[in-house]
Parts: C-alpha cells; structure tokens; sequence
C-alpha cells in the first residue's frame, strides 16, 4: 500500500519555511537557464519568420553574407531572365537588386552605438518581402531621395531614427519619413532607402550587394538555384532566403554555452541543498518513518513517499521559476550576429515548452537531492527509529 | 572569541554529511560567481595595458564596413601626439574551412610600422627582417602557431570574403607577447595589388600610436576634426573602447552578467540560512546546556555566527579555487569574439568573493542564532528535538 501524497503535502506545508527557501533556490537556478532559452528561442523564431519560402538570395560566391558578397548590375541582367523566376504585377521578373551595408546607431543603453543594417531596394523589392512588411506609420520612401523607412523594432530602441529625424551617412543628411512593421522578421531590425541614391552615395552604382529572385514554385527554384551555382561565367552562390536566415541562429550560441553552463554550476548547488533539506526531514522524522513501518508500510514505499516529497518540493521550485521568467516574455531585446556584422532586434519568448523544460530541470534536481536521504529512510531499522526521538 | 575556535571547529564537524553538503553548495555557488566576476572585470575594469593606452584606433563614423581612403593615414600621422600610424585592416576570411576551430584574427598592416605601434610584439631579429622584406610573408602568434602547427616556411592560403581575393602567404616568424598571441599579420601591399583596381587603396582602420597617455584627447579631436567635413567623416577611439564595441555586439552582456550573478549571491544566501537555520534548530537544547555552564548569549551568538562564518569562509575558498581553474581553461581558448587573455581571479575579485563569503555566512546565521542565545534556560533544555 502506498503512503498517500497529502501525508508529503502536508509535510512541506508544516516545515514552510525550509520549503519555500530551498523551493526558491531551485527557483533561481530554473530562472537563470529559461531566461537564457527565452533569449535563444527568441532569436531563432525571428529568424526563422524572415524569408518567403519561395524567395532565393544570390550572392557573389565565397561570400557568407550580404553585407561582403558583391553582385555586380551586368551580373544582375544575366540572373534577372534565368527560367524559374515568377513575375510581379508589372508582368516582369521577380527579382530585386540589392545594396546591403551597415550603419551605427546609438541608443542611451548602448552610447557607444551598435551596427545595423542599412538595405537599399526598389519599390519591387520591397513588394517580394511579402504582405507582411505594412508601413504603420509615415509613409514608403521616395525614390532619389535621402529618405529611410525603419523596422519597428528600430524606432523603438533607438530614438535617433524615429520617425521626422534625420540620420548623417553617404554623403548628406537622411530623413526617416517611415516606420515599417515587420512581425518578428529581421527586416524590423533593418533600415530600408531606396537603392539608387545608396548606392551612388557610396560610390558602387555599378557593384551592388545581392540579388532577391522570387520562384514560381519549389521544384523551379531548386533548378534555378543549380543554374546560378553552375554558371561559372556568373560567379554567384544561390541560397533560399529562409536558409539564410536560418543559418545566423549561431549567434547566440556563445550566451546559449554560457547559460547552460551557469545553469548546471547552479544547478549542482541547488541540489546539494535539496539533499541538505531532505536528510534533515528525514532526521527529522524519525519517529514517524518507525511509526510507519509499525503501521505496515514497506520499506520501498518509505523511498517512494519520500523521493516524491523531494520531487514535490523541487516541482513547487520549477513552477516558481517559470513565474520568475514570465515577465521576460515579449521583452526587446538585441543581439549582433557575426555573419552580418549588424544586430538584430527580437523579443524574449518564454513558450510552454520551455516552461516544461524548466520543470524538467527542476525535477532532475528535486531527484538527485532525494534518492539519497529517501535511500537512507528506507534503510532505518524500526526500533532504532522509534527511539530517535 | 580565538580561544572558542576549536568549539566552534567541533561544532562544525558535528553533522558532517550536512556540512559537507553546505560546503559543496557554497563552493558551486561561489566557484560561478568568482568566474563571472572575473570576466566582468577582465572586460570592463582591467586596466589598459602600458602599450595599450597609448594606441588608438580611427575608423569610418558610419560604420566599420565603410572603409577610409589611404589618403587619409598621412594626414593622421601630421597630428600632433602621434608618433606613428599605420594601416590596421581586419582580412577576416577563411583558413582551411569556416569551422569555429580554424578561426583567428587575420590583419593587413605595414611591417615596417607595426613593431612601433605594437612595441610588445617580440621576434627575433632575422625573422623581423624576413617579414618586412618579402611581400607574401607573415607572421603568426605563437598560440595559434601551435594550435595549427604552423612552422617557419610554411604557406598558407586565406582565401577572402571581404576582399575577392585569394592570398598566397609564407610563415616567415612567429610572435609572442604579453597580451595577444593568436593573430596572424601580413602585408597590406599584397592585399591592395590582390585587389580590383576599383576597390584598392581603401581601408577599415588605422593603428595610432600616441607619445603620451595625456595626448588622448587633443589627438582624437585632431584627427576626427580634420575629416569632420570630408565624404569620409572618422571615429577614433582608445584601443580598449574600441574592443568593447565588440562585445556590445553580443547584448547587453553587462546586466546579463549581474543578473545571473545577483541570482548566485541570493541562492547561496537562501541554501547558507536554511541549513543555518536547521542546525540552530537541532541544538537548542544544546544551547540551554551551555548557558547553565555559564555561556552568556552574546558568547553563544557569536559561536553559531561564527560556525556559520567558518563553513561558509571554507566553501568560499573552495570555490574560488575551482574558479581560478576553469579561468585557466578560459585563457587558453580560442578569442573568437573577446579577448580571454586577462580572465583569472585577480587580487579585488578573491577579496569580493571572500568577503561574500563571510557577509553571507554572517546573514544566514543571524536570525536562527540570534532566537536561539535569548532562549530562556529551561524552555530551551526542554525543547525534545
């Protein structure tokens, strides 16, 4: 027969204070690694949200990203009528040429300033981003004019390119005339200006930085990507645009091994003090193990009853660390990928499933804490345990 | 209270299995906090360097991808305070593979210039003039010399993604120093002719070094002013600013790592005081023996205080000796992204960790001990526990 879990329940409600403390101390130690997974995860659903599945980035071969890949206008002309390439309204190609740089834009939390992406397109390149990318605020810039449209998640960290300021770069004065809602997309994180007056302002009108090409379906664009890449004459690389964003979710790999490793020294300590708390109810509760056992109660159900109050304990610490996360979540925050050289602005996102990874966790150190003072109230003789008292 | 120490050793040693559980937990706690303390400090408190503080480092205010003109480093040499400057371009590109392993800092610069702007850069006197006198040649730090077994005379090929080019270099010395040994240098003549004629001549930063720490500020308002109504405007700053902007480049790596380590501080505090509180608890009785022998309570105070005091001192040096072994580990990583180099448990940060230690110990027994030494005698010897 099995020791009922109100009995265990009961217990951690009578020693209150020990519980709620060491609870907390697993709590902390859940908070610390879910804020990290919240940061990661973040991360990885705004890149993985940018691209359309039809879209293909063409780069100069070798380059790993936009910002040092150059695609020259002559090159553009030859990929431009490659087969495979869907047509827009206009009833031409699908395809935007692309000069891609970076910018530094300072903010009161980083005076220093931090890089960002700056893209100069066309009014057709802005169109294959896709219905997603809506102006909320101001309006679209003007072509061969200094104006720039801001991601939104831009003009809300950096008051400096909100909208009616202007920005120094080229070679004069740029008006933010627009603010741009992306979703979770990397363009929130980009500046957006027209391609013409960028390029010529940085003196590469005829080398720009990449090329978009939108598909006409999923089995043209494979074979036009195989076309790129084997046309020696070109030079270029072709890779779907999703995968290219997909591929910068290393940059969050240094703080991703810095949290788990925090979490797991953490953790070690955590469980050690769960160990700490649970020999002391053992000790504690001498006379009720021998109680027990008179009572008829085996030996294994002592280590089981005993084993889930450390679980229950640890559990009470779990759910209280995914409480300690929760108001990170949607929380804007940036981080800098090195294959861009720029950074990108995300939310924190505390999901279920890294809650019930939390919980896991916790219950991994609610186990290792219990089995041993469970092992060791198992083990008590009853007449010495009577008599402990 | 020394002549009470040995008690409170005793005392200590008397549920073993539960100080040593304590003292495992403190020393985790205290071993992470001790290596993120020292990384906050190696990143935002170590002092400059000697040579360090005399460099500074001028690029495009738009942004590092927007290089300067050539033309420009004359210029920045004229400024009064600079005693040399010189071509200092990030190459970046790929040796071997793009693996993570193959990855180090590679740098067009000037041979001729570079031992005076770097004057910590040691190599022999041979090898320094091979260097400077072939075009293709390079030099490697010694770390990564090692990690890649690189050997005098051996070639090497780099292949660009910045610059569409593809270098062809000889190893022709091999540097140490006291801060950097991973870099690799070569010429910035090779990787200017390499380049298409429409993109040669131009250049991601210039190396400064100054005569004196003082002329910091009259040379970068030089500079920067100079160029203040050019196409090109400039940003020079100290070489420590500098590097920090990369690390900004990762978040905001400062309140991540006061976050977690205000979240290790108050965990060690929760686990110190609930066992304080356990072991307070179990000895009352104790405590009412003591006090018909004539302990007063302040006596009794301070010998659980200072149990208290002892275990969490132990636990304390041992995990800042378990933090000062993994910043070994650390220093003796590949820099991908920042310098590692000064990570270690310098003097502040064992006196930080240590006085957490003890200021912990001290607060987690406060409360338990305090109950306990104004317990009346005879409540306190009844206590069954």
């Amino acid at each position: 027969m099995d020791i009922p879990l109100s009995y265990n329940l009961r217990n951690l409600v009578a020693r209150r204070t020990t519980t709620i403390m060491t609870a907390l101390g697993i709590a902390l130690t859940v908070a610390v690694l879910l804020s990290i997974f919240a940061l990661v995860e973040g991360l990885n659903s705004a890149l993985a949200s940018t691209g359309h599945p039809l879209n293909v980035m063409v780069m100069r071969k070798g380059s790993t990203a936009e910002l040092n890949s150059t695609v020259t206008q002559e090159t553009f002309q030859i990929v431009k009528v490659k087969p495979g390439i869907a047509k827009n309204a206009k009833g031409e190609p699908a395809a935007s040429l692309e000069v891609v740089t970076v910018i530094v834009l300072e903010s009161p939390e980083l005076p220093s300033g931090i890089n960002i992406t700056l893209r100069g397109l066309t009014a057709d390149g802005f169109a294959m981003r896709g219905s997603d990318i809506k102006i909320i605020e101001g309006r679209m810039f003007t072509p061969g004019r200094r104006e720039v449209v801001v991601g939104q998640g831009i003009a809300n960290r950096y008051p400096m390119a909100r909208l009616g300021k202007t920005l120094t770069f080229g070679k004069g004065q740029w008006e933010v005339v627009g603010v741009m809602d992306a979703g979770r997309s990397a363009a929130n994180s980009e500046l957006f200006c027209d391609l013409f007056q960028l390029s010529s302002d940085q003196n590469r009108e005829t080398t720009l930085s990449s090329a978009l090409l939108r598909a006409t379906d999923e089995v043209s664009m494979q074979a036009l990507m195989n076309n790129l890449a084997n046309d020696r004459q070109l030079n270029v690389d072709a890779v779907t645009e999703r995968s290219y964003y997909a591929s910068q979710t290393s940059a969050a790999a240094p703080v991703q091994a810095l949290g788990i490793f925090v979490s797991i020294i953490m953790a070690v300590g955590s469980s050690f003090a769960a160990m700490n708390t649970m020999y002391a109810a053992v000790a504690r509760r001498s006379a009720e193990i021998g109680t027990l056992r008179v009572l008829g109660f085996s030996k294994v159900g002592i280590l089981i009853s005993f084993f889930l109050e450390s679980l229950l304990l640890s559990l009470l610490g779990g759910l209280l660390g995914c409480l300690l996360v929760l108001p990170l979540n949607n929380l804007q925050t940036g981080m800098g990928s090195f294959v861009t050289f720029s950074e990108i602005t995300f939310n924190f996102r505390v999901t279920p499933a890294i809650m019930a990874a939390g919980i896991a966790f916790a219950l991994v150190m609610g186990a290792i804490g219990g089995l041993f003072p469970a092992a060791s109230a198992a083990r008590k003789e009853i007449l010495t345990a009577l008599r402990q008292a | 209270m020394v002549q009470h120490l040995p008690l409170i050793f005793k005392n200590s040693l008397r549920n073993k299995r539960r100080t040593i559980l304590t003292l495992f937990s403190i020393a985790a706690s205290l071993c992470l906090l001790g290596l993120l303390m020292a990384i906050y400090y190696s990143f935002y408190f170590s002092e400059a360097t000697k040579e360090q503080s005399l460099r500074l480092i001028t690029r495009n205010k738009v942004s590092l991808a927007n290089p300067l003109p050539l033309s420009y480093l004359p210029k920045i040499r004229q400024v009064p305070g600079v005693q040399e400057a010189m071509v200092f371009q990030w190459f970046g590109g790929t040796y071997k593979d793009t693996s993570p392993e193959n990855f180090f800092g590679r740098f067009a610069i000037e041979p001729d210039r570079l031992f005076t702007v770097y004057p910590e850069y040691r190599l022999s006197a041979e090898e320094r003039k091979a260097f400077q006198s072939e075009r293709v040649a390079c030099i490697v730090g010694v770390k990564t010399a090692t990690r890649h077994n690189m050997k005098i005379g051996d070639r090497i090929t780099l292949v660009g993604d910045i610059f569409p080019v593809k270098l062809e270099l000889v190893v022709r010395g091999i540097y140490a120093s006291d801060a950097d040994n991973e870099n690799m240098f070569f010429h910035y003549a090779y990787l200017n002719e390499s380049m298409p004629v429409g993109r040669r001549d131009s250049v991601g930063t210039f190396g400064i070094r100054m005569d004196k720490p003082e002329s910091v500020n009259g040379i970068v308002q030089g500079i920067d002013d100079q160029f203040r109504n050019s196409p090109q405007q400039t940003k020079t700053e100290t070489e420590k600013a500098f590097q920090l902007s990369f690390l900004a480049f990762l978040g905001n790596v400062k309140a991540f790592l006061i976050a977690i380590c205000a979240a290790v501080t108050f965990t060690i505090l929760l686990v110190t005081g609930n066992t304080m509180a356990m072991s307070v608890r179990e000895r009352v009785k104790e405590v009412g023996v003591l006090k018909t022998l004539g302990y007063t309570p302040g006596i009794i105070l301070s010998l659980l205080v200072g149990e208290s005091m002892v275990i969490s001192l132990v636990g304390g040096l041992m995990g800042l000796g378990l933090a000062a072994l993994l910043c070994t580990v650390l220093r003796n990583m590949p820099s991908t992204f920042a310098d590692m180099s000064g990570i270690g448990i310098v003097p502040p940060i064992f006196a930080i960790g240590m006085a957490v230690s003890l200021v912990i110990g001290f607060i987690s027994s406060l409360i338990p001990a305090y109950g306990a030494s104004r317990r009346p005698i005879l409540e306190a010897l009844r206590v069954n526990d």
